[in-house]
């Protein structure tokens, strides 16, 4: 009898890149259904346009460049690129700015340096910072949860809204969009208040705003999974945040009025999403597992000094893309020790 | 016993239930028998018989002439029917030359059978080796090493401990489980003469886990006085402990140096099937002519343990173990993780041959297609070896020879978990064996290439030298010739001179006046 002949392994192969992807977006729904509930459904909205976009822009890239459509657009990857992005975008934000940043993150981010795992930079956070730094009205635009409920903003609105990028008859920008907590920090730092006296203010939870609050508890619940699924590793997401905070921390023991504490570091704006499902990317992030302490210990001392002294009130998506450049500087150097052999392993 | 743990590994499903349910059963004598000459890890033996001859049992039809190299045996009594180009399990599916034996059934062993030394204690480490060498027997975990080599420890290292390999961590094999419940007695006698052999003080017997039956039979076997030489070791099942360098690191914590052996941590490590098959060499005198081999997978019928005789084709084991279920598309030599499929089933079993493993396309599904590395680093989590297989893939893509190298491309020991927990479905390992081939290709090549520029070069001086040599003979004949013409003038110059000498005496007695003329001239 003849037999078909194939390499080893001769078993039922484990995950497989789709999988993995698909695991990372249901990971993302609890935090992204919470976001949709403060912030309305604008946010339900970004995400099914982001998706569409990216999916769009991926298969006329994978078109241009000759390959097979369906392999690609199954890893998922676009979907999830897509999805990231609009969860770093208002809720309120015009179509157009959906359609630059996932343009940019696909287009030129992703497939412009290769497709999937040849993109040095996450795509999604690449994406996010062109339309930052191009359009800074649209992107500081945050609803405020009483706002929207006082407006009783529906979801037909809400379409109005991104389609047009005007606001309803009778409503105006002030009335329903209020700043974001790092905003609301860094304005009143400025403007000489203390830490003390913001976190006093009526919309602010335990740590930071109740809304992002919650939304970080839910994405951190996400993250948990992953980690339990084994999807991620542990490193870049807790060396991330414990640096976050310990620098926090240390400013914030030395001057607790002018330096926030860290748990509103950790639980205000993009650092738990960025931590377990931005920095994570790992195509862009760095691969042993002591460049990945090092590669996440990085993300939070620069999301920190973003934060805290630099031009923007978060720095999640710089401090990423800072990092994701020194990644294979980081993998060169700390490649762990081989098997037998003594020192760094490169003998 | 304190154990240690090696980096990384899997957990794998075990499937080892479905063959060890069934008893041994011993195959009977097939029709022919094709015996490859080179199963084994060295040279290829050398044929001593020739078609038409009679050979009885256990005779030697294939000669070791190399050092690293094993006997081959006849593994029944018959009738040599020719060397024949037959297919061999080899990933490469060709064939190569394999005795072909026709059988006379009467399984007769010869005169010159090896004698029987149960007084193996009286019996000194040279000639207990050559038995083993003799008996060409080689590693039975799969590797196919020649024994003989491995039980002739470099000068300066002394061996102080045996460690037997009866992890068996690869699923669905389980021969050596199935010999070490049935043969408890004869492994640990092979154990005790390797021990006497290698001048070891103490035996580490690991058995994984996962193998109570083993354990139990073991631990009742050592004699009662000897638990402190032969201590029977039950170590976490963990794919792949059973390799060489991980089981010495679960036992003792210490690492096998990268380039070195485990002599060099005083440890050399057996299969326990290669232990039974010294005692049986050495006590019954009998050569390695056949083995235990699973027969298991999904697709058999009735997997078990089958004992057969080296050269039975694999379609006969199969057939013993119920044969073929419908659907089945593959069919494996060696364990899922680190086995290759064989194109055909009329290979013969060799020495190394541990298992059979046929599946049908549902338990081994064709992977998907490969798709980019997406540096999720799963790979560097389960490496034994501790690498970085997917920086290590990169290297090998772009064929940067020296880098992959440097990231621990000879510390791989493919076992395969990278490439198993890939979720592009990357072959890694494939890539690896690749880099591996590529390099030993270009080393012979720079040897070859260094060999020829030697002799271009020894020739180029060589002929510099008859040169040189001709030229210098040529003066020195020119020479030799200028010597014989200038001869003449010589004697004509030796004649001048004396003229020239009268000539000049004749002057200096006419000169001679003048100036006594002139002193007259003077004087006057």
């Amino acid at each position: 009898m003849r037999f078909r002949t194939r390499t080893s392994p001769h078993m039922v192969p484990g995950h497989s890149v789709g999988s993995l992807m698909r695991q990372v977006l249901y990971a993302l729904i609890p935090g992204t259904l919470a976001m949709a509930w403060f912030f309305g459904w604008g946010v339900l909205v970004n995400v099914v346009l982001s998706v569409l976009f990216a999916v769009m822009f991926e298969a006329l890239m994978v078109t241009l460049r000759r390959r097979p459509v369906g392999v690609t657009l199954g890893d998922s990857s676009a979907v999830l690129a897509g999805w990231l992005f609009a969860l770093a975008i208002p809720p309120l934000a015009p179509v157009w700015v959906l359609l630059v940043g996932t343009g940019f993150a696909i287009v030129v981010a992703k497939h412009l340096y290769g497709g999937l795992g040849y993109n040095p930079f996450n795509p999604a956070m690449v994406g996010y910072v062109v339309v930052l730094v191009s359009f800074p009205r649209e992107l500081s635009l945050w609803p405020s949860p009483e706002g929207l409920a006082e407006a009783s903003f529906t979801l037909w609105q809400t379409l109005q809204t991104t389609l047009t990028g005007r606001l309803p008859d009778g409503l105006d920008w002030d009335a329903v969009t209020r700043a974001s907590p790092l905003d609301m920090m860094r304005e009143a730092l400025v403007s000489g208040q203390t830490v003390h006296e913001v976190t006093r203010s009526p919309v602010f939870g335990s740590f930071s705003q109740t809304e992002w609050e919650w939304a970080g508890n839910l994405f951190l619940l996400g993250g948990i999974w992953l980690l339990y699924r084994r999807v991620i590793t542990w490193h870049i997401p807790v060396s991330m945040l414990l640096s976050l905070a310990t620098i926090a921390g240390v400013f914030w023991v030395l001057d607790p009025d002018q330096f926030a504490s860290p748990a509103f570091h950790v639980f205000s704006g993009a650092a738990i999403i960025g931590a377990f499902f931005i920095a994570t990317d790992p195509v862009s992030a760095a691969t042993t597992p002591l460049g990945r302490v090092l590669f996440g210990i990085g993300i939070g001392i620069l999301t920190y000094i973003i934060r805290t002294w630099g031009g923007y009130p978060d720095g999640v998506a710089f401090a990423v893309l800072l990092m994701n450049m020194v990644a294979p500087t980081l993998d060169h150097y700390t490649r762990p020790r081989i098997f037998g052999h003594s020192g760094d392993g490169r003998g | 016993m304190q154990l240690h743990h090696f980096h990384g590994g899997l957990k794998l499903a075990e499937h080892k239930a479905e063959s060890t349910a069934r008893p041994l059963l011993t195959l009977g004598v097939p029709k022919y028998l094709y015996v490859p000459l080179s199963q084994h890890i060295g040279a290829q033996t050398e044929c001593v018989v020739q078609s038409g001859d009679r050979v009885a049992k256990g005779q030697r039809i294939g000669r070791a002439k190399d050092y690293i190299c094993a006997n081959v045996h006849a593994p029944t009594s018959g009738w040599i029917r020719g060397i024949v180009e037959h297919p061999v399990p080899h990933p490469s599916g060709l064939s190569a030359p394999c005795i072909k034996l026709e059988t006379d059934g009467r399984d007769q062993w010869g005169d010159d059978r090896m004698e029987p030394w149960r007084d193996w204690r009286e019996r000194d480490t040279r000639s207990l080796r050559e038995r083993v060498r003799d008996a060409g027997i080689v590693g039975m975990g799969g590797a196919a090493f020649p024994t003989a080599v491995k039980l002739n420890p470099r000068p300066g290292k002394r061996i102080h401990t045996l460690v037997v390999n009866g992890a068996e961590c690869e699923p669905y094999i389980s021969c050596d489980d199935i010999l070490m419940r049935s043969h408890p007695e004869a492994i640990l006698e092979g154990a005790r003469i390797v021990a006497q052999m290698v001048g070891a003080e103490r035996v580490l017997f690991a058995v994984e886990d996962n193998k109570p039956e083993a354990l139990r039979a073991l631990t009742d076997a050592v004699a009662s006085g000897e638990q402190d030489f032969i201590r029977i070791v039950s170590i976490p099942s963990i794919y792949p402990t059973g390799g060489e360098r991980q089981l010495i690191k679960v036992l003792t914590g210490r690492e096998v140096p990268s380039a070195g052996l485990p002599a060099d941590l005083g440890m050399v490590c057996h299969n326990a099937g290669t232990l039974k098959a010294i005692r049986e060499a050495v006590v019954a005198g009998q050569p390695l002519i056949s083995r235990i081999v699973t027969v298991t997978g999904p697709g058999i019928r009735e997997p078990r343990n089958v004992e057969a005789l080296i050269g039975t084709p694999f379609a006969d084991l199969v057939a013993a173990a119920g044969g073929y279920r419908p659907d089945v598309d593959r069919l494996v030599m060696g364990g899922p993780m680190m086995g290759f499929a064989v194109v055909d089933d009329a290979v013969p079993i060799i020495k190394g041959t541990n298992c059979l493993l046929a599946t049908r396309p549902q338990d081994a599904p064709q992977p998907g297609p490969v798709m980019p590395c997406i540096r999720c680093g799963e790979c560097t989590r389960v490496c034994p070896a501790n690498l970085l297989p997917q920086q290590m893939y990169w290297f090998a893509k772009s064929k940067d020879f020296d880098t992959i190298q440097d990231y621990g491309l000879f510390d791989c020991i493919e076992c395969g978990c990278c490439a198993q927990v890939c979720p592009s479905n990357i072959p890694l390992v494939q890539y690896y064996r690749y880099a591996k081939q590529e390099i030993w290709g270009r080393e012979k090549e720079r040897q070859k290439a260094d060999l020829a520029r030697e002799r271009f070069e020894f020739r180029q001086q060589r002929q510099e030298r008859e040169e040189r040599e001709k030229a210098e003979r040529l003066a020195r004949k020119k020479a030799a010739l200028a010597k014989k013409d200038s001869a003449p003038t010589e004697k004509k110059a030796a004649i001048e001179d004396a003229i020239e000498r009268a000539r000049a005496k004749k002057t200096a007695q006419s000169s001679g006046e003048k100036p006594s003329q002139d002193r007259e001239r003077a004087d006057g």
